[in-house]
């Protein structure tokens, strides 16, 4: 009892094959356009990978640049399958490879939901890799001077300007840590030594964030030094003042960023999925409906096409009971190798 | 005398219409992508329209965007008459419409000229309303409680950060203005109390700018206030600092970026006029060649195609002779209504 049987007469046929390659050349073109995301996402990580301890995994955008090659090609076949199916004479060489073909298209859409899912699930490794990179950049802020780390400012400041956030959790991060470099500091004043004899590793730490963290929306000009400090600035309160500078940390705001546009990506890679879907059922009612012709010799026929010849049940013990019989077949080698030995002797 | 007669054999009638009706939606594309470059430049001008005074500039997109709209029309047209041109029995409704269809094109597609050159014309016109535009934006920088201007301190900061610029001709602008609003200056405070007096208009003046002034290639972290006190700062040099703020003025970097965006425009606009006149020309030539077919019985004679049917001098002469007698006529029709009274009095005598 096959699963989902239809009747075919040769028109029925024809526009499915016509439809079909219709469906091939989006599905081309689809697997372009995941090519293309893959692509892009790659460049952004890239962009980025300074802040990202140039650590970050490049797996997810590789696979998807190698999905979207691999169906493109996949797709090129079947849309030549398809073509040729109308004729029944080039359809002749198909036929030999059209079930391994199938089974191919089956593999793939597997690993097309695996990564599906891997966007998806990317976001976790993403967010600690940020965490760890942006701590490091920060201190590295005040390094301008050392080769390979001497554009960190600069990164940091653009990207806390462009994402609108300030410091890794929140803006207190920018106190912990120095980021005013020895050479702009006047050691010979008292400030200066106060601040450096106040902790235990030497360093000049005060309550002040760079001017990248300053909003552009606050009604009055930023308050950069003495955040914590209330009498320091007339009609000021560090407690319920929200628009000064941003409040939101940099992880939060890169990982937003980055996981909206996985999130997207997964979603597109989704719907193709089910597209690729689509047409592999439709190539196998192709080429069930041209395998069953009542009378071969005639092309006008009627045919049947199906899902599968059994149904899901039977198809899958069909199955299980091939692999055992391998798998026997390879004992009842080694059974009758141990015989001739054992005759021999 | 003819201009620029040319024959035309059949086959080169018909080569010509194939040829002019490709041409067509070639042109056509172009005048849509005249009219999206037209839509383009005018959000561009639209987003920065509140540090602009005038909307002068404005011309050059109107009329980019006019000219490619109408240019698909005409080219469409174009192609219509191309593929009635290869049927004789169908051509000669566009008779009438011809003459006037060109004229209206050739003077629409000199537009295109016109555009370019005004954008080229105009840059002291937008320079002038950029200087006031920001001249004035900075001044009401600190009104942030002010219904109308409370946006002005988040437009000039933002603008400062995207075009890396400070102040209008440079930062030493900002310290003509007092941009720190009175709501935050301390004014028992004596440091306030000084700076207030120190000027005629008792402003808050200081030699310090805003921190979207601050340029992040600076290998130091941005110093904003006391910029002209070198003691004010360890190792610190006003005069050869260079990397601490952003040294171009926001006039200059908004009219530079205007006129890279228009430069980057002209050529393509010069494309569209080229190909434009180039299909114009050779309508006018498929015309007055199949002009010659019409009425005959074997179609595929050899015609002649030309330009103009007589010198540019005797078309001028006739075109306004044309234009005179329109007139006459007009004035004609005003007399005739007059002179039918005087008539009948006149017959009365003669009759009495």
């Amino acid at each position: 009892m096959a699963l989902m049987k239809i009747k075919f007469d040769l028109k029925k046929r024809v526009k499915l094959a016509q439809m079909l390659w219709l469906m091939y050349w989006f599905s081309i073109m689809a697997g372009v356009l995941v090519f293309s995301m893959g692509l892009f996402f790659k460049i952004e990580l890239r962009k980025r990978s300074e802040l990202m301890d140039n650590n970050e995994s490049h797996f997810v955008p590789n696979i998807l640049i190698g999905v979207g090659l691999l169906a493109c090609c996949l797709n090129a076949c079947g849309g030549k399958i398809c073509y040729d199916s109308l004729d029944s004479t080039k359809f002749v060489k198909w036929k030999s490879i059209l079930k391994p073909f199938l089974i191919c298209c089956l593999f793939y859409n597997f690993l097309l939901i695996v990564t599906a899912m891997m966007c998806f699930a990317m976001r976790i490794p993403l967010e600690f890799t940020l965490a760890e990179g942006l701590k490091n950049g920060m201190k590295y802020y005040k390094d301008t001077d050392t080769p390979g780390r001497c554009y960190m400012k600069r990164t940091l400041d653009l990207m806390q300007m462009e994402f609108r956030c300030c410091g890794n959790n929140n803006y207190k991060d920018w106190f912990e840590i120095q980021w005013v470099s020895n050479r702009y500091l006047d050691f010979s004043s008292k400030e200066v030594k106060d601040r450096i004899s106040s902790n235990v590793d030497g360093k000049y730490l005060m309550d002040a964030v760079p001017f990248s963290c300053c909003n552009p929306s606050s009604p009055r000009p930023c308050i950069q030094q003495q955040i914590t400090n209330n009498s320091a600035h007339y009609s000021y309160e560090h407690y319920t003042e929200e628009l000064n500078i941003w409040k939101r940390g940099c992880r939060d705001a890169l990982v937003s960023y980055y996981g909206g546009m996985m999130n997207t990506i997964g979603i597109l890679v989704l719907i193709v999925t089910l597209l690729q879907i689509s047409v592999m059922i439709g190539l196998q009612y192709v080429n069930t409906s041209l395998s069953t012709l009542v009378n071969p010799e005639d092309p006008e026929s009627e045919s049947e096409g199906w899902i599968l010849e059994k149904t899901v049940k039977e198809t899958f013990t069909d199955i299980m009971a091939k692999m055992k019989a391998m798998g026997k077949g390879n004992q009842v080698d080694e059974g009758a190798n141990e015989e001739a030995v054992t005759t021999v002797s | 005398m003819v201009l620029l007669k040319i024959k035309f054999p059949f086959q080169k009638r018909v080569r010509l219409a194939q040829g002019l009706w490709l041409l067509s939606w070639v042109a056509m594309f172009s005048g849509a992508i005249t009219f999206a470059m037209g839509v383009f430049l005018k959000t561009e001008l639209h987003r920065r329209s509140e540090v602009m005074h005038s909307m002068d500039i404005h011309i050059v997109p109107n009329l980019l965007m006019a000219v490619g709209l109408a240019s698909v029309g005409i080219n469409i047209c174009a192609g219509k008459v191309c593929q009635d041109s290869l049927d004789p029995t169908r051509f000669p409704r566009w008779k009438m419409f011809l003459p006037p269809f060109f004229c209206f094109s050739v003077f629409l597609t000199s537009l295109l000229l016109v555009a370019m050159i005004l954008s080229f014309a105009l840059q002291p016109s937008l320079e002038e309303s950029l200087k006031i535009g920001l001249k004035n934006g900075i001044r009401f920088y600190k009104d942030t409680d002010t219904p109308g201007r409370c946006f002005q301190k988040e437009t000039i900061d933002r603008l400062q950060i995207e075009f890396q610029c400070c102040g209008n001709t440079n930062y030493r602008d900002w310290f003509e203005v007092q941009w720190i609003s009175s709501r935050y200056l301390d004014f028992t405070s004596k440091e306030v109390k000084d700076r207030v007096r120190s000027n005629v208009d008792g402003r808050y003046l200081l030699d310090g700018v805003p921190f979207s002034c601050c340029n992040p290639a600076s290998p130091r972290p941005c110093i904003q206030y006391s910029l002209l006190d070198n003691s004010a700062h360890y190792n610190y040099e006003y005069q050869s600092e260079e990397l601490n703020l952003y040294n171009r003025g926001c006039r200059q970097a908004l009219v530079s970026y205007y006129m890279g965006l228009m430069n980057t425009i002209g050529p393509c606009v010069l494309f569209d006029f080229l190909l434009q006149m180039t299909i114009l020309v050779s309508l006018r030539y498929l015309q007055t060649a199949m002009e010659g077919v019409i009425g005959q019985e074997n179609v595929e004679i050899e015609t002649e195609g030309y330009i103009l049917e007589k010198g540019v001098k005797e078309t001028l002469l006739e075109t306004k002779e044309k234009m005179k007698k329109l007139l006459q006529f007009a004035r004609v029709g005003d007399a005739s209504a007059v002179t039918p009274d005087t008539e009948p009095e006149a017959d009365k005598p003669a009759t009495a």
